[in-house]
């Protein structure tokens, strides 16, 4: 039987997530000040070392993206935690902030020195109001104890709009903008808030920092898949036995998420399909259950980790209607900018539920095939360029057209 | 520069580093489609149909944003790339009505353009489209949002070239709408109309309303032409169609101002169409104007004329040149007067506005004119603005320097009133209203007290700074904060930053000039931008901004009683003996009469006639009164308009004159730039301007026969020859020519004085601080300062319908402070009395204007300022104090 592996979550249910002391017991912020006995280049070679990689579903190298902000000229940088998280079915973030705060605040205060930022942004959900609080109070914590020296971090709130989730709409929000997404490149670390270099990073993965400089680049570098080393925090919703968050090393196997730490399918009934990586992830059939949980794993089967929300379905759901509401979710949230995006997520959202309604067509199939294939290539963010990738999964995987039942 | 090689289209291709994918094709032929990409704005990357393959990149990128890199691989028409366009075309024009039947972009939308490149003729999509009603409630600009395609390009537009920042997107998704502030329509919101959206609008979502159903795009002829309003010259295409002007598009490739208007320039035009327009000469009998051939005005004319020059003398005559005609005309004017009427008695409204200018520059430096281009502003490190509201009176300039400042050039602004500008600027020195000198003074004084000034500047291209040096001695900061109301630390700050700041030009226009002390402001920005050196290089200077569309060429033509064209001056006898021979006459050597002496002699009875082209001194001269009373004593009075003005009422005969669109010619604008004035359509009277002089001076036995107006420059031009190289041909270049421009293979000056002066050494000269003529007292406690707003000209705005609809009565503006006080509300009636007569407006309550200060404009009929600003003029260049006079408030009621 497969074992958790709790890095990130190492402290929850174990200290007072309001109460420094317990955090600081917990060795918190010696990792902090062993960073800053480093060299900044040292620092970000053990972390690019570690083979880290950026836990909100891009999956870029973090000692990469510290390296390139470290060499950039700017006479201020940032550190932005994304915490911005809005995938259908994902709460892994909120689980990270709500129960250990300053295991993220520390990551943060670690790549501020890294690449000689004083300022950071946590840029919160706007539906987690209550974690914002908890935040702010450990920021507030962290002053008065003087662990952060010289840098300061500060909560933004969000305000219900999912693109923010993608790093440059959220920059353009954090500066008081229209959530849109920017032209890349230049990417955050050259040009990022108000134009500076920029770390932009999700919670998960700062949360792994401090374990990483406390414990060295080789251990975390051993732990899991090879090329996507570590643990990956998921959350198991849908027609699974057991709803929860599980953190496990990152060569563990679907299957093994859903049936050794799920449960199994609840209610005794056939598995159908899984969507993993929330609404912008593949619909993955029962063929590739087989897979790794590692982004290029997934990437290789045509899917995504992503977030790792963990969507399961059972047999007696409609997958019309489940790409149905998918569809309807894109359509709500494309922020308008980009053509492909704005008409092609409101087409697309017709067109399944058209399907759903049972009153679909070979042709509405093709149609939606060709208006999805050219909004993966053509879209301007990720938003829009994985809009579509349940509807086409789904159709590659599955008969839409028989609907309920037709793996 | 950094090349890049790359291929496209397996085409090697060598571009600067920094280039778009899309402008490396370009330079090879190749042109990708575009709907949100335009060259004159910031790149956004959003309508996604440039996308091409690029080796190495796994989805589609958009050219526009995608840079060239060493090596890359590009392919610009693949499959995949041509599905991917015409998915996005399919997409688009399932929510766009296809009534392109009846759209009148039709012929210049890029949507059908692309449609038809990429065979999409319906959309396989059904379902939802918009249907947001048409925005139909301004004069100018139709708003079809259900035609947007949201693009960007207007939102864009408007922050990045006006700077005014009303639109933007609102709401996400499907229902993304691009909207001024809270999804007003634009009449409702800080739209300034400058049309900037309508120009980049790839459809039909917004289009001209003068040319709605005018005609189709490709049955309209674009004659390319001069703006006839403010001095900045824009450029524009009159749009011709039946021979008949209907509308105004704006152009790229125009200097200065591409696609840039103002609400005038672009859809300020209409005037010409006006059914109020003089079509026959009229000849007043027995006190009513009555309708009259050509043959009997002009006979008449002739007689009148030579009876009076008989029997009174020459210098009982005077004409008025128009700073809004062409050079030629003016030319003509000023040569008819000399040579004809035998007197220097010519001048024009630039003695309303920067004859203290003229003046001023000359006697410092040698020379009347901006000394540096507009396009300079676009590299300014700082811009001094003072005396000038730009984005109103100037509004493209004013623009640019909004644009500069927000690039990061510091803004200095001084100015009573708190213009926009002064608003977004990092200092706003609001003096008191005539403490100018003092100002300029002041900041000299700490200048050279912290050892900022150009010592070498000074030694090497100046003179006379000693007496400079010991009058500003006396301006210690704390007396010119007084004097001012500038506070010390301002007072340091702003002088060390004029002084280090090695791009600093000031820049001017009548706040400086319309003063009792005009020529000696003047003379004061030309003192500090000499202690400083910062004069005969780019991006510096003083820099009057010229208020008409041809003051500046009017005063060059010698439409002004001291010089013939090419200020050289009618004292000097060798200039006198090359005019006689030229012109084949005697000529007067003694300088004439400027407007208010002539409206005084007519006063007294020794001005008899007047001979009067394109001016309304009784609107926009100060003391209106005065100006009626000595028009009415006048024996015979030509108006030669385009309206039956306040002035032509009391003409004895009225020649009908030619629009803008009507006349070829030159106009030159303030930055010295002689651009063409195009014939677009048949002059309304049947004869251009220039061929109605012609006619009547003939007439008087004096033969003028030249066949169209490039003669009549070319004979301007071999006697002047700061002109010398400049001729009609050479015009048809982009841009025209600046002058001066002596010989025939000069490019033209961008800017004077670079190795010396035009008199050869700078003159410092001192100055002292002298007040207004008259300052409020306790009978007349407000003071009354003038000008223009944005809406509207000194002339023939008033017969725009449109111009008029946004805006066709005064609102004098009213500090909150006074309001309170006076118990006034916005809307209010007021009377406005002066010592010289009084005048009735509606207020508006502003906190533009500081307590004490009434503003008005001087531009209706109904509220005629001048009748109650001030008579007291300039010692030297005789402008009037329009700035500065004493009124008192009655409210009147509702």
């Amino acid at each position: 039987m497969p074992q958790e592996l709790r890095i990130v979550l190492r402290n929850v249910d174990k200290i007072d997530a309001l109460k420094i002391d317990d955090y600081i017991d917990a060795n918190g912020y010696k990792p902090l000040e062993k960073a800053r006995s480093m060299p900044q280049a040292d620092l970000i070679q053990e972390i690019r070392q570690s083979g880290l990689r950026g836990r909100g579903g891009a999956g870029f190298n973090t000692g990469q993206k510290l390296a390139f902000t470290y060499s950039a000229a700017g006479d201020q940088k940032y550190i932005v935690c994304n915490a911005d998280e809005g995938e259908p079915g994902t709460y892994k973030d909120r689980v990270i902030m709500q129960s250990d705060p300053h295991a993220v605040i520390e990551g943060m205060a670690i790549c501020g020195y890294a690449v000689g930022a004083t300022k950071g942004y946590i840029y919160c959900r706007g539906e987690y109001p209550y974690v914002a609080e908890i935040l702010n109070a450990a920021i507030a914590q962290a002053k008065e104890k003087d662990v952060l020296g010289e840098f300061d971090v500060e909560v933004c709130l969000g305000a219900g709009a999912f693109v923010c989730g993608e790093e440059t709409a959220l920059i353009e929000s954090i500066e008081g903008k229209r959530g849109e997404p920017r032209c890349k490149p230049p990417y955050p670390p050259v040009s990022g808030l108000w134009g500076k270099p920029t770390v932009v990073a999700n919670v998960e993965t700062l949360a792994n920092l401090p374990q990483i400089v406390d414990r060295g680049s080789g251990w975390f570098a051993a732990i899991g898949a090879a090329g996507y080393p570590g643990t990956k925090v998921l959350t198991l919703t849908g027609d699974v036995v057991n709803r929860k968050y599980i953190e496990v090393p990152t060569n563990t196997t679907i299957k093994e998420v859903i049936y050794e730490f799920g449960g199994g399918i609840a209610g005794g009934r056939k598995f159908q399909a899984v969507q993993i990586g929330g609404n912008s992830g593949g619909i993955i059939p029962e063929s590739l259950l087989g897979t790794q949980i590692a982004f290029d794993a997934m990437a290789a089967v045509g899917a995504t980790l992503g977030s790792g929300a963990v969507f399961v379905m059972d047999e007696t759901r409609d997958l019309r209607d489940v790409v149905c509401r998918m569809a309807k979710f894109f359509e709500h949230e494309s922020c308008g900018k980009c053509i492909p995006c704005r008409e092609g997520t409101m087409r697309m959202f017709d067109l399944c539920e058209k399907v759903g309604q049972g009153k679909g067509t070979a042709a509405d199939l093709a149609l939606l095939q060709e208006i999805g294939e050219t909004m993966a290539v053509a879209c301007f963010c990720g938003l829009g360029q994985a809009a579509p990738t349940p509807v086409l999964t789904a159709i590659k995987h599955f008969d839409l057209l028989a609907g309920k039942g037709c793996a | 520069m950094d090349l890049v090689k790359l291929n496209i289209d397996g085409r090697d291709v060598e571009v600067p580093a920094g280039a778009s994918v899309l402008n490396a094709a370009e330079t090879i032929g190749i042109h990708i489609p575009r709907l949100c990409y335009d060259p004159c704005l910031s790149s956004v990357g959003a309508c996604r149909i440039c996308v091409v393959e690029i080796d190495g990149i796994r989805n589609l990128p958009a050219s526009c944003v995608t840079t060239v890199t060493q090596g890359m691989v590009v392919r610009t028409d693949t499959p995949a790339v041509a599905e991917a366009r015409k998915a996005i075309l399919e997409l688009l024009i399932a929510n766009h009505p296809l009534d392109c039947l009846t759209c009148e972009k039709m012929g210049e939308c890029k949507l059908v353009e692309y449609c038809y490149q990429y065979g999409v003729s319906e959309s396989p999509f059904q379902g939802e489209r918009h249907a947001y009603d048409l925005e139909l409630n301004n004069p100018f600009i139709v708003r079809d949002l259900n035609k947007c395609i949201l693009c960007g390009k207007c939102v864009r537009a408007c922050a990045e070239w006006p700077g005014k920042d009303i639109l933007d997107f609102s709401y996400r998704g499907f229902n993304t709408k691009v909207t001024a502030f809270g999804d007003t329509s634009y009449i409702e919101s800080d739209c300034v109309f400058c049309g900037s959206c309508v120009a980049v609008c790839p459809t039909g979502a917004l289009t001209e309303k003068q040319m709605r159903g005018k005609g189709r795009r490709w049955d309209v002829k674009k004659v390319r032409t001069t703006c006839p309003f403010c001095g900045t010259g824009c450029n524009f295409d009159l749009n011709v169609k039946d021979g008949k002007v209907i509308g105004v598009t704006s152009s790229p490739d125009a200097i200065p101002n591409g696609r840039v208007l103002c609400v005038k320039g672009r859809f300020g035009w209409d005037f010409v169409n006006s059914d109020k327009r003089l079509k026959t000469p009229l000849i007043k009998k027995n006190g009513k104007f009555e309708e009259a051939s050509w043959d009997e005005a002009f006979d008449l004319i002739a007689t009148r004329f030579q009876e009076i020059k008989e029997k009174y003398g020459p210098d009982s005559f005077g004409a008025l040149g128009s700073a809004r005609c062409t050079n030629e005309d003016n030319y003509l004017v000023q040569k008819f007067t000399r040579a004809v009427m035998g007197t220097n008695n010519v001048d024009h409204c630039a003695r309303t506005c920067h004859a203290p200018t003229v003046a001023g520059l000359a006697i410092s430096f040698g020379s009347g004119a901006m000394t540096n281009p507009i396009c300079d502003v676009d590299d300014a490190e700082l811009l001094f603005l003072t005396g000038t509201n730009t984005t109103e009176a100037h509004p493209i300039i004013g623009y640019r320097i909004r644009q500069a400042h927000r690039r990061g050039a510091k803004l200095i602004v001084v100015d009573p009133r708190r213009t926009e500008l002064a608003e977004e600027a990092d200092y706003w020195l609001q003096i008191k209203s005539g403490t100018d000198i003092g100002l300029i003074n002041g900041l000299s004084h700490i200048i050279i007290k912290e050892n900022l000034h150009d010592k070498k500047f000074i030694e090497e291209r100046c003179e006379n700074f000693e007496e400079f040096e010991k009058t500003v001695a006396q301006y210690t900061p704390e007396r010119v904060s007084e004097l001012t109301g500038v506070p010390v630390d301002t007072l340091y700050t702003v002088a060390r930053l004029y002084a280090t700041t090695d791009k600093a030009g000031i820049f001017y226009t009548l706040g400086i000039t319309e003063h009792t002390t005009g020529t000696r402001n003047v003379m004061s920005c030309a003192n500090l931008a000499m202690l400083t050196g910062h004069l005969g290089r780019p991006s510096v200077g003083v820099n009057p901004m010229r208020g008409q569309n041809n003051v500046q060429g009017a005063c060059d033509m010698g439409a002004i009683p001291n010089v013939y064209q090419g200020y050289q001056a009618v004292n000097n006898p060798a200039a006198r003996e090359k005019f006689e021979k030229a012109w084949g006459v005697p000529l007067d050597n003694k300088v004439g009469l400027m407007i208010p002496d002539m409206f005084d002699k007519a006063n007294e009875g020794k001005l008899k006639a007047m001979y009067i082209l394109g001016e309304n001194p009784v609107l926009t001269d100060p003391n209106s009164n005065h100006i009626r009373k000595g028009l009415e004593k006048l024996e015979f009075l030509v108006v030669h308009e385009l309206f039956m003005t306040e002035t032509a009422e009391y003409a004895d005969v009225v020649l009908p004159a030619a629009s803008f669109v009507e006349c070829d010619g030159t106009f030159t604008n303030t930055e010295r730039r002689v651009q063409r004035v195009r014939e677009a359509v048949e002059p309304l009277p049947g004869k251009a301007n220039w061929e109605t002089i012609c006619e009547m001076v003939t007439r008087m036995g004096y033969p003028m026969n030249y066949q169209n107006p490039g003669e009549i420059w070319a004979e301007m031009a071999s006697l002047a020859p700061s002109y010398a190289g400049i001729n009609f041909e050479r015009l048809e270049q982009r841009g025209g020519l600046q002058w001066p421009c002596p010989s025939c293979d000069h490019p033209g000056t961008p800017f004077l004085h670079a190795q010396s002066f035009t008199r050869g050494k700078g003159l410092f000269q001192g100055i002292e601080d002298v007040p207004p003529a008259e300052l409020p007292d306790r009978d007349y406690p407000f003071l009354l300062n003038t000008g223009r707003i944005l809406q509207h000209y000194n002339v023939t705005t008033m017969y725009s319908a449109g111009l008029m609809t946004l805006r066709n009565e005064e609102y004098a503006m009213v500090s909150p402070e006074d309001a309170l006080e006076l118990n006034l509300n916005t809307g209010d009636r007021i009377k406005v009395l002066s010592r010289r007569g009084e005048v009735e407006t509606k207020i508006q309550i502003t906190e533009r204007v500081p307590k004490g200060m009434i503003w008005m404009s001087f531009h209706f009929p109904n509220t005629q300022t001048n009748a109650v600003t001030s008579d007291a003029v300039d010692t030297i260049a005789k402008t009037g104090e329009y700035k500065v006079c004493a009124v008192k408030i009655e409210k009147l009621a509702s």
